[in-house]
């Protein structure tokens, strides 16, 4: 059971990292491109080997998957009983997070050498995105949640590199920032209940935290604040840090702004890797939170199907193909959420947080082959923006048919992966919750409807003015498509409930006819609709959105939260407690130090008198001292 | 009064007047005359407490030989006829302040002391016993600082000569 | 010759001198005339030494001795003080102390 080759996934990307950064500019940009995607490249074969190992060979151990600490180093001791060690944590979803992130940023390594090619900055973009890799892959193998709060942080600190990527541009600046800033915020939330919880049950380590013995939570019984239990405040908070990563409402500001980074970007970090964060922090507390803040659970559920609706609405209304899609992984993360959110834990109980586990894995597949997809069309029209397409079908045959093979798994036609995993997320809701099975079943049929709107609108329809002829994109960036488009097919056939889930015990899942056709349907039916509104030039859209009027408007603008949270931070934040903060730390903090510099130097400048080289002052000055020390010691000692 | 107290208020009154002088008259060679005054009273006050070699040592070096000097150097550094501008007020507040603070202090603190006198009998001071004493090595003996500061006119002079050399 | 002469009466005389002697130090901006103030108060001093010679100890000669001493060493120094003035003199044409301050801040 030799796992000492791990070590490699984390240090492989790191030292491109370095090496890329310090010195890629010394060579050739095609150069630090092909190191960093030939490290991707050998930790895509480590991690496959590494789940080959975890899974088949060494296998269940009493009848669960054993969690294996690789290897772990004590860094920090803050008590003698609470240390932050630095470690490698193996169990079902950490092993499979990391077949799914080195998969992924392998594709988006090839796929960038063509992309990216010929831009300014390549070596810096390729530095970026394996820092990324190091950072994501380091979070998920963390063995204590202070670890994973380290790499969280790495990872927005990558994010918010390369979103802000063509830094020139105002908008991508502006969007960077507020990434992490909203992350940051939400961060907050996150350390504050990492130290509750740590306070409490005074350990930061994943396995004892999640282990079997329940009396480290013996301590929280009883505590209560506000109302609610210390230990369900501590879940919230944690949640609310997976709630900005994953960009739950009403944290979920950040993500359409972030499509203002380059096209690869998206595809790795704000599709498949970084926005699964929140959900895979929750799957990983998952006994915690199952066992001592069940209600938390409930609002988890009850956030991501709100996101998941709210998501799906505004993506109907969107052009710009990129912001689509970030609204589409919006409304994926909040099935997933809601998908734990609603899950048990023994055995078929447990289908909730398998079939989240299930589905952040097939959607990373197809969300980023949707991502690099629309790179290749972006690529060849030179706009982001559906107006400016139409009838592509014919200039672009491989993005073609695997932008179709992705647009029918998401849509979850059945055969295809997204059929279900999908499938089981309704049978959990089902199961649990009617309301947001209801809510749920709505948003598949929604989601089939705008991703074949976005299909039609590109690949049909009347062909626009272009510039220059489009071309197919470079094999360097098919060949990804083409991988990930296999993925999305075969990858639903995968035996997932054989091998996660929530007590890493096996269990066997069927499928329920009953749930499944009905999904199908809207499915079909909301393809259907697209098909009638889109698929030739027609005016009915214009239509219905005239139609619908100022309830169109408000989707169409987000529904306005953006301008609601500028309001707040420019009229209360910033009048109310920023600007007396500025005026205090300008005037008193640095007033004291400019004071004590004035000080000395009025005091220096009056004692400087002392030495005028005018020998009758010298004579007085002595005189006086003596008859004051005379005075001194006479009468007063 | 006994003549002896008399003559004593006589000098102090020279001795107080005159020094005031010295300091604020506004004409130097005034100044160099006044302190030639100051020096002889004491000259005479020294005669009066029978310390006739003192007096005298006072007369020759200090009244002969110390004002010549100053009055040397006045004429050759300034007019004789010149005449001083005013001091500043502050200067002058500030030197009337430390002066008669320090006499006040001066004065409170010798009246508040009992000096008694040694109920030793007196020695007769007269040339003979001062010259033993001058040049004597046993105890009581001032051959050393004798010595030394016949070292220290030589520098003095050497010093002097070079100072006031006139540079090439 | 000194019945009736309390010592005190002396010691003030001598005290008067001396911090006249200082206050001239200070007041006045010639450098010969600081040099007579000084003249002054090392004669103060000196009737001072005396002073306490006969009245207090009449049986010993220190004070008569000190006294000596110090007039001779206020003769050599008076003569290197206007050794130096004449030497200012030819620099400057001047001899107001105010002239004479370079070591300063």
């Amino acid at each position: 059971m030799n796992y000492s080759l791990t070590i490699l996934i984390l240090l492989i990307p790191f030292c491109v990292f370095l090496f890329n950064g310090l010195l890629g500019m010394k060579f050739k940009p095609v150069i630090s491109g092909l190191i960093g995607t030939t490290g991707l490249g050998i930790i895509t074969v480590i991690s496959y080997l590494t789940a080959w190992q975890y899974f088949f060979v060494d296998g269940m151990v009493d009848g669960s998957f054993p969690k294996v600490t690789a290897m772990s180093m004590h860094w920090l001791t803050l008590t003698p009983s609470l240390t932050i060690d630095m470690g490698i944590l193996l169990d079902p979803i950490s092993v499979m997070m990391l077949v799914v992130i080195s998969t992924v940023s392998f594709m988006v390594h090839i796929y960038s050498l063509g992309y990216m090619k010929g831009e300014k900055g390549f070596e810096r973009f390729y530095a970026f995105l394996s820092l990324f890799s190091f950072s994501m892959l380091g979070l998920v193998v963390a063995t204590n949640i202070f670890q994973m709060y380290i790499f969280w942080e790495l990872v927005g600190v990558s994010s918010f590199l390369l979103i802000g990527f063509y830094y020139t541009k105002d908008s991508a600046v502006a969007a960077s920032k507020k990434a992490f800033i909203v992350t940051r915020f939400a961060d907050l939330g996150f350390l504050i209940g990492i130290l509750v919880l740590s306070y409490f049950t005074k350990t930061f380590d994943f396995n004892v935290l999640t282990g079997e013995d329940h009396s480290i939570f013996a301590s929280t019984a009883g505590v209560s604040f506000l109302g609610m239990s210390v230990m369900t405040w501590a879940a919230l908070l944690i949640f609310m840090g997976g709630a900005g990563k994953s960009a739950m409402f009403p944290l979920h500001i950040w993500l359409p702004d972030a499509m203002e980074g380059p096209t690869p970007v998206s595809a790795l970090i704000h599709a498949a890797t970084m926005v699964v964060a929140g959900v895979f922090l929750v799957a990983r507390m998952f006994p915690v939170f199952y066992f001592q803040a069940p209600d938390a659970l409930t609002v988890i559920s009850y956030v991501g199907g709100f996101t998941s609706l709210f998501a799906a609405v505004i993506a109907c209304t969107q052009y710009d193909i990129k912001r689509v899609l970030a609204f589409s992984t919006l409304s994926q993360i909040g099935y997933m959420m809601l998908a734990l959110g609603v899950s048990g834990y023994e055995g078929h109980e447990g289908v909730g947080y398998m079939a989240s586990m299930f589905h952040l894995f097939t959607h990373a597949m197809f969300k980023a082959l949707l991502f690099l997809g629309a790179g290749s069309i972006i690529h060849a029209v030179h706009s982001n923006v559906m107006q400016d397409m139409g009838g592509l079908r014919k200039y672009l045959p491989i993005t073609h048919m695997t932008f179709l093979i992705a647009c029918l798994t998401i849509a979850g036609v059945p055969f295809l992966s997204g059929f279900f995993s999908k499938d089981e997320i309704l049978v959990a809701a089902f199961e649990h919750n009617k309301i947001l099975f209801a809510v749920e079943f709505l948003v598949a049929g929604l989601t089939a409807f705008y991703m074949f709107r976005l299909y039609f609108n590109i690949f049909w329809g009347k062909e626009k003015h272009y510039h220059h002829t489009p071309h197919e994109s470079p094999l360097t960036m098919t060949i990804p498509l083409m991988i990930l488009a296999f993925g999305s097919i075969f990858a639903g056939y995968i035996p997932f409930s054989k091998l996660v889930t929530a007590d890493s015990m096996p269990f066997v899942t069927h499928l329920d006819y009953a749930i499944a056709i009905p999904s199908v349907l809207i499915g079909l039916i909301g393809i259907g609709i697209a098909w009638l509104l889109y698929k030739k030039e027609s005016l009915i859209p214009e239509k219905i959105s005239k139609a619908l009027g100022g309830f169109y408007q408000a989707v169409y603008h987000k529904f306005y939260i953006d301008e609601v949270y500028i309001f707040i931070t420019k009229k209360i934040i910033f009048n109310y407690v920023s600007r007396p903060v500025a005026w205090f730390d300008r005037h008193i903090v640095d007033g004291t130090m400019n004071g004590i510099g004035w000080l000395t130097v009025t005091s220096s400048k009056g004692i400087k008198g002392l030495q005028s080289g005018n020998l009758p002052q010298y004579g007085m000055v002595f005189v006086l001292a003596a008859i004051i020390l005379v005075l001194v010691f006479a009468f007063l000692i | 009064m006994a003549l002896n107290v008399l003559m004593f208020y006589l000098l102090s009154a020279v001795i107080v007047i005159c020094s005031v002088l010295t300091i604020t008259t506004t004409r130097i060679l005034r100044a160099a005359f006044y302190l030639l005054c100051v020096l002889v009273a004491t000259a005479g006050f020294y005669f009066m407490v029978d310390y006739q070699f003192m007096a005298g040592v006072q007369l020759v070096l200090y009244a002969g030989g110390i004002v010549v000097l100053i009055i040397f150097s006045i004429l050759l550094t300034s007019h004789i006829s010149h005449k001083f501008a005013k001091p500043e007020a502050i200067r002058l507040a500030m030197g009337i302040l430390v002066g008669l603070g320090g006499f006040a202090l001066s004065t409170i603190a010798i009246l508040k002391y009992a000096f008694t006198p040694t109920a030793n009998p007196a020695i007769k001071v007269d040339m003979q016993a001062i010259g033993l004493q001058l040049l004597g090595t046993g105890k009581n003996g001032y051959v050393l600082p004798f010595e030394v500061i016949s070292i220290l006119l030589l520098a003095a002079m050497i010093g002097a000569i070079i100072i006031a050399k006139k540079g090439k | 010759m000194l019945e009736g002469i309390p010592i005190t009466h002396v010691l003030i005389v001598s005290a008067f001198m001396f911090f006249a002697g200082v206050c001239g130090f200070i007041i006045r901006r010639n450098m010969i005339t600081i040099l007579m103030s000084i003249e002054l108060i090392l004669n103060a001093v000196n009737i001072n030494l005396v002073v306490f010679n006969k009245y207090l100890f009449p049986d010993q000669l220190q004070g008569h001795f000190f006294a000596l001493f110090v007039v001779g060493i206020a003769a050599a120094e008076a003569s290197v003080a206007i050794a130096l003035i004449i030497n200012i003199y030819r620099r400057l044409s001047s001899i107001s102390v105010d002239k004479v301050n370079e070591m300063k801040y």
